[in-house]
Formats: C-alpha cells, structure tokens, sequence
C-alpha cells in the first residue's frame, strides 16, 4: 500500500516535472542547515531589544571587539590586541586586518567607537562603564582608544560581555541610531550575511556565507576563536508548534532543533538519527520575583520564609521533567561560573520546613493580604513555576491568587507599582540564561538599586554599595569575596529566589557536526554531511 | 444591476469606518503594551518609557486614532512596531500561502462534499445516507489540530508520502507547492466538508420532494438528470450561501491549520502580532478581513440571479 501511494505519488511528481513544474534545484539542499531557532526572530537590533532571539541573530551577522571563552577569560576577536597605560586610565585597541562589513566597506575604530557607545546607552554593565569614561578617541582607522575618568578594572569584561545586550560592532552610520529606535539595515561584518528579502518574520530568516570573513586561527570557544562558517546557508524557521517540529526534525525537513521542550526529549533519543545533547554549559537559572514595593513581599520576613519551603528539586523537574537535565543551585550567582558559592545556602538545604516558614510569616504580621502570582501558560518555564508556587503558599495558609495570561500580559501587568486591587502583583516567575546572572555586573535581579532598577525593585543600599566595591575590585579573588558578601546579604533581604538551574538539551540530526559547547547556539563550526 | 453592485460597494465604506473604529478602539482597551514586549526582561521601568514614547504610544487615543486614520485613507497601513516593516508588506507576503490554502480547500471540500450529500439525499435512510452522515458528524467533532497530527503521524512519519510542514510558492514549481497543501487541506476541510455535505442532502430532501422532480421522474427522466439538472440546480442558493459563510470557517480555521502545519500565512500573522501587541498589523489584517467578508457577502448575494433567475436586484 505504501509503495503503491509513494508510487502515484512520484508519478505525479514525474508528470509535473515533465511539464516544467518542479524546481530546477535541490542539489544545494546538502549546504544549506535549517535550525528551528527557540523563538520567532522579529527583532533585529541587538541593541533595541534584550531577546534573546535577537541576540543570537546578532552573532550571526555582526562580529565584537572581545570575547569571553570558555574558561571566562577576554579573548581579542575583532580586536587584534590591546594595550593598559600604567595609570590604567587609557585602553588602546588595535583591529585586526581584513575586517570588513558586508557592503563591503572597512570597519575602522570610527565604528567601534560608535558602536559601544550606543551599547553604553542600553546595556547597564555598559552604562556602568560608560560612567567610568572620559573619552572614546580614534587614533587612525584601524586603532582608537577609551579614557577613563577612574580606573575601571572590568572595562574588558564589559566589552567581551556574551550575553545581551553584546556590543556588537556596528557601522558607524547604523551605531548613530537613537539607541531607543530600531536601525533599519543589518549590516554586519561577521561570518554570516542577511538577507533581507527572504526574511518572513514568523517563519523564515535566512542567511548566507560571508565569503569576505577572514575568521581568527585559533579553535572556536564560545564566541571567540575562528567563526568559520562550514555551510552556504543557513535558514532559521520558525516552527511554532512543537509536535510539529518534532515530525520535521524525524522526517529530516530540519536539521536542528534548538529548543525542544522537555516531554519531548525522550521521543527524539529514541531516534537513531537524532542526537539530543547539552550544549549549554550553564544552562538557564529560574527564579521567584518578588514586588519589594508591595504588601505583604515588601516586608523581608515573607520573602525570607519561601526560602524554607522551596525544593529546587521539584521546581527543576516541573520545568526540565527530569533531574538529569539540572541541578539544584543555591546561588544568587550561577553555579559553574567564577563567582558562585554556598555561602549561606543552608537556609535552602535539606528537609523543607513548613513551620519555620508559617513563624516568619507569622512574624511579618501576615493579615490575609491577597498575593497575585502572575503566570503565563504560553510560557511553560514561568507556568510551571508559577503552579508550585502558588501550590506551596496556599499550603502555608496564603491567600493566593494564580494571575494566568499570556507572555506578553504578564510583562505588561509587571511593570505595575500599583498594589494588587489596582492591576498590580506580588510574585511572578521567570529564567534568566546563565550568563546573565553570572556575577553582579549583569545580574540585575540581584541588585538593590529600588524602583529605578528591574522589575519587582528590590532595594538594599548594603547590595548597591557591595556591587560597587566588586567593579573596584583588583582581581579576580578579591571580586569572589565581596561577591560572598553580596550572597550572605542577599538571604536576608532575599531580592529573589533561586529554583533551579536548568539545561534544555538541543536536538540534531546525525549528520550535523561541529556544535560548539557554549550557552548560545553559534552556527559557525557547524557541519552538515 | 450595476447600480445594485456599486450601491453594495459603496456601503462597505461605512462597514470599514465601524471596524476601523471599533478595532482601534478595543487594541486601545486592551491590556499589554508593545514597549514590554520589546524592552525585554532585563528592561527597566525607565527604558520602557522611553520606548513607549519613541512609539508614540504614550500619545492619547484621539491623537493616535487620528494619525492611523489619516495614514490609512492614505494608503498606508503603518509600520509594524517590532519588525519595522511596512504592514503592506507583511500582509502581502502571507497572502499567497492563505489565499492558496483557502482556495484548495474550498476546491476540495466542493468537490466531494455536494456529491457526498447529492448522493446521501438520494439514497436517504439507506447506508449510503448513514455513512455519509456519519462521516459529516465525526468531521465536525474531531479538532482541526487533532486530525492534523494524525495525517501528519500517518502520512508523514509512517508513509513518508507527504512533507510535514511548511509552503512553497507556486512560483517555485507546481508539485512542491501542491504537496505541502494537501496534508493542510484535508485537516483544515474536514468541517467545512461536514457542513456542505449537510446542507446539501437537507437542500436535496427538500427539492426532491417536490411536484416536478416526481413529474421529471415519471416522463422517465433519468435519475443523473432528474438530480443534477433539476434537483441540484434548485437547491443550489442555500448550498452556496453556506459555501460564501463557510469562508468564514476557513478564515478561522487557518489560524491553528497554518500554526500546526508551518504555513506562514495571514492567520499566524493576526495571533502573532495579537501575542506581541503589534498594533498595525491587528488594525490592518482586520481591515482586510473585513473587506474580503463585505466582497465575499457580495459575490454570494450576486451568485444567487445566476442560480435563481427569480431573484432580481
């Protein structure tokens, strides 16, 4: 039966081959690598937005200055070294020849330049280093220099930063943009190029070799080391349903599928050509986000008490369905990464205590105030969350209520001061990618910088006055010190909860090779046979 | 006649007014805001502000209702707020895949559905009558997406006969692109079959009762004529009234249809941009429905003189 369909099938084909129907071409199919990307790349500054989606968009096209490896050490990439003066007030930078932008133009120190100033005006560890300069000077085209007002010891780290917002290097006439509008042309000068035409946003974005990269010898590591790009094409589509992209990805119309959802893992292992494998390092970290601002969260001790009741371990398999896609890490800095430790993470360890925590909440002279857990069910990492809280608190006798919406509801309803009768909230949940929580320059929900800082506000002057002793740190040690002090502090004011830390694994078929280990998914290195 | 179509036309015009206005109202009323969306979860208050304003969302209703309005009797149906494209374009490049599923749908459902039910009225109470009902019954219960998983479970996975997702464009050749809508025709047509089906043998019945089909037959006319040159032709006006509101079904139905099967067409355009709070392209795609129901309604209501030379406007 299969055989005779297959064959009236194919006779049709014939037919309309014949007749001058089909395609003159799928020969170039073995050079083009189809990803289904985690989200619809709709976005396309890197610097406009904070998506992550975009983020890796913008590794495909544009290149940086520096880069972090994966040993976490500032790797020159654009950059073909850089010189300290002994005051460490002035960085010199030299670019590497043959860097050129895809119009063909070359890309002088006029374009880094302007390109890291409009990072400085988005980013925040950007904005806390452009407090720190005095002056961004070109020297000649290929070398130009930052001056600090102060020294500033994490200028590079600032500057190799992986996650977003990168500073990706822009031209010139593109990095003069408003940094609150969209530039309105994607002109790299990494390995890969736009193209604008085939783009169909929720579909399609298609890419194709930069023949004029000139990648660097050294091995790929994380995004430093030689982008050599190993395929002609690469097409991102977007497949929003996931049973869906579980079908494509068995029947090879995809090659690579970046983001599968957990329940689904186990059907792709079983296929003999697909690979599921972790190739983020650091995974993702969840979290509770409390509002600092509002009763009854606005008083420590309710904060404090979810710290004796919250199992990372369920959380972890509620979001990644299995242990072995996680582990638990009581950490306000991501586990794995140089500032980490369990300084005080014992309030979070062993048994849970549900006594402990109803005395605190005891304490904070509770009342029965409504606590409105905001939670989005086209999200499943923040519903998921969102359900076991809400489940832990009503057995600690709160008056909750499960605010369920969508996405894109929620960061709306997020950004409410009001208190919960009038639109406002008490606690949603969200995921930050490792990298952004890796120490205090980035992570933002550790901060105590109040209502001028990320949503939910938390405000310490002890943490705000912490991480600016870090940025001044000498080195690495002492930065590892007061970064301890910043968690001891943080498990009594408690800005938010650690629930776990997770790794999605990404799936590909056999004859992909050449993924890189690292908390992005780079499509240089990638070969398809 | 002709002043019957250009009467019609011209009330589309305050048709288009009260959508427009109603749209751009409810989009108003409508809890999210684009600027969160964009800002990102790093964002803070402040940078979502100045979002909002570079937007011109921060600008009161009447103002913002005003620009849209002068721009859209302009022509211009705006910018989409995240990809910076014109809306225009945007709409444009998905009508193809919408207006192609749309179409072989229909073909398909037309084609099989009037026999289906033909046949079922004329065999009425027998087994014919029965399976076709039944088939009718089951197309309405089973979920668009539900049958769509299945086709693609057998036909795809098992069978490797068909491709899984995705459209090719007509332009790119004939086979791809018929390929990919065959799989999405099937699960988006089911229903709409069901429903034609049904009308069609309830239309039939009633016909097929009446004086001169019994005087066709008793002139011993044959049973092909007496069904398809007087029955069918006398049922048809609620048989097509039904095929111009079942389009209406399509419309909906491609929403999860294009979702499951990867098209990238107008109904995954309207839920993405209605997910993310994209304002232009909500108002503009709304615009274009509604003008494509005002035409489709008129196309029907024209059809009828040719169906039914008693019908005059």
């Amino acid at each position: 039966m299969r055989q005779l369909l297959h064959s009236a099938l194919k006779v049709g084909a014939v037919v309309a081959a014949i007749a001058g129907l089909m395609p003159a071409d799928a020969a170039a199919q073995g050079k083009t690598l189809k990803f289904v990307p985690q989200a619809d790349l709709r976005v396309l500054d890197p610097i406009w937005t904070t998506g992550y989606i975009t983020r890796n968009h913008g590794y495909m096209v544009y290149d940086t200055l520096l880069a972090i490896d994966a040993d976490y050490n500032v790797k020159p990439q654009m950059a073909e070294k850089w010189t300290i003066s002994d005051d460490k007030l002035t960085y010199t930078f030299t670019l590497r020849d043959g860097l050129k932008f895809h119009d063909g133009q070359p890309v002088r120190a006029a374009d880094c330049i302007a390109s890291i100033q409009r990072w400085g005006k988005r980013d925040t560890f950007g904005q806390t280093l452009m407090a720190s300069v005095a002056a961004m000077e070109p020297i000649d085209d290929k070398n130009f220099k930052i001056v600090l007002k102060k020294p500033f010891a994490l200028l590079l780290d600032a500057l190799a930063k992986p996650s977003s917002n990168v500073p990706f290097i822009m031209p010139e006439r593109h990095a003069k943009t408003d940094a609150f509008e969209q530039i309105k042309e994607v002109i790299g000068s990494g390995p890969f190029k736009f193209v604008p035409n085939e783009w169909v946003p929720g579909n399609k974005v298609v890419y194709v070799k930069n023949t004029d990269y000139v990648p660097r010898k050294e091995p790929p590591s994380w995004a430093s080391g030689g982008k050599v790009a190993k395929v002609d094409r690469v097409e991102w589509i977007y497949l929003p349903d996931a049973a869906t992209a579980s079908a494509a990805l068995a029947a090879g119309e995809v090659d690579w599928w970046e983001a599968p959802p957990a329940d689904l893992l186990p059907v792709l292992a079983r296929s003999k050509d697909i690979k599921v494998e972790n190739i983020d390092p650091l995974g993702s970290v969840g979290i509770v986000r409390f509002n600092h601002l509002q009763p009854p969260f606005n008083n420590p001790k309710m904060r404090q008490a979810l710290l004796y009741v919250v199992d990372q371990h369920d959380y972890l398999l509620a979001i990644a369905g299995s242990e072995k896609n996680g582990k638990a890490c009581m950490s306000f800095f991501t586990c794995g990464t140089p500032m980490a430790s369990d300084v005080g993470a014992e309030v979070m360890k062993g048994p849970r205590s549900m006594d402990k925590a109803k005395q605190l909440i005891k304490e904070a002279g509770y009342n029965g105030e409504k606590i409105v857990i905001l939670s989005a069910t086209d999200q499943p990492i923040v519903h998921s969350q969102g359900l076991l809280t809400a489940d832990l608190l009503r057995q600690l006798g709160l008056n909750v209520e499960l605010a369920a919406s969508d996405w894109g509801t929620l960061l709306n309803r997020r950004a409410s001061k009001e208190p919960v009768d009038k639109g406002g909230w008490s606690i949603f949940h969200t995921w930050w990618v490792g990298t952004d929580l890796a120490n205090p320059a980035v992570n933002a929900p550790a901060r105590g910088n109040g209502a001028n800082g990320w949503f939910g506000w938390s405000t310490d002057e002890k943490l705000e006055a912490l991480r600016n002793q870090w940025f001044e740190a000498p080195d690495v040690e002492s930065q590892r010190k007061i970064a301890e002090e910043m968690q001891k502090r943080s498990w009594e004011v408690v800005p938010f909860v650690p629930t776990a830390q997770f790794i999605l694994p990404t799936a590909f078929r056999t004859n992909i090779s050449g993924v890189i280990i690292a908390p992005v998914a780079f499509l240089w290195n990638v070969e398809k046979k | 006649m002709f002043a019957y179509i250009v009467r019609r036309l011209l009330a589309t015009i305050p048709v288009m007014g009260v959508v427009a206005i109603f749209v751009f109202s409810l989009l108003y009323l409508t809890p999210g805001d684009p600027a969160v969306i964009i800002a990102g979860d790093f964002a803070t208050v402040d940078d979502v502000a100045r979002i909002r304003a570079k937007l011109g969302l921060d600008q009161p209703f009447h103002i913002r209702f005003g620009d849209w309005l002068w721009a859209v009797l302009h022509g211009d149906l705006g910018i989409s707020i995240f990809t910076n494209l014109p809306v225009a374009r945007l709409i444009g490049q998905r009508v193809e895949p919408t207006v192609a599923l749309t179409l072989f749908t229909l073909i398909i459902a037309v084609i099989f559905a009037v026999p289906m039910g033909v046949l079922a009225a004329w065999k009425a109470g027998q087994w014919l009558d029965r399976a076709v009902m039944a088939f009718a019954v089951i197309g309405f219960s089973v979920p668009i997406f539900v049958l769509a998983y299945l086709l693609i479970f057998g036909l795809s996975i098992g069978l490797e006969l068909l491709p899984v997702q995705g459209y090719v464009s007509i332009t790119e050749g004939f086979w791809p692109f018929l390929e990919r809508l065959i799989l999405p025709s099937i699960a988006l047509g089911v229903t709409y079959m069901a429903l034609i089906a049904r009308i069609t043998r309830a239309s039939m019945l009633d016909v097929l009762s009446q004086d001169y089909i019994r005087t066709a037959q008793a002139k011993g006319m044959a049973a092909n004529q007496v069904l398809i040159g007087h029955a069918l032709k006398n049922a048809a006006v609620p048989i097509v009234t039904i095929i111009g509101i079942g389009i209406a079904l399509l419309i909906s139905g491609v929403v999860v249809t294009e979702t499951v099967f990867a098209i990238p067409g107008i109904g995954r355009l309207t839920v993405d941009a209605i997910l993310r709070r994209d304002y232009p392209i909500i108002q503009g795609v709304i615009l274009m429905f509604s003008a494509v129901y005002v035409l489709i309604n008129l196309l029907v209501d024209l059809s009828y003189t040719l169906l039914d030379p008693r019908i005059r406007y």
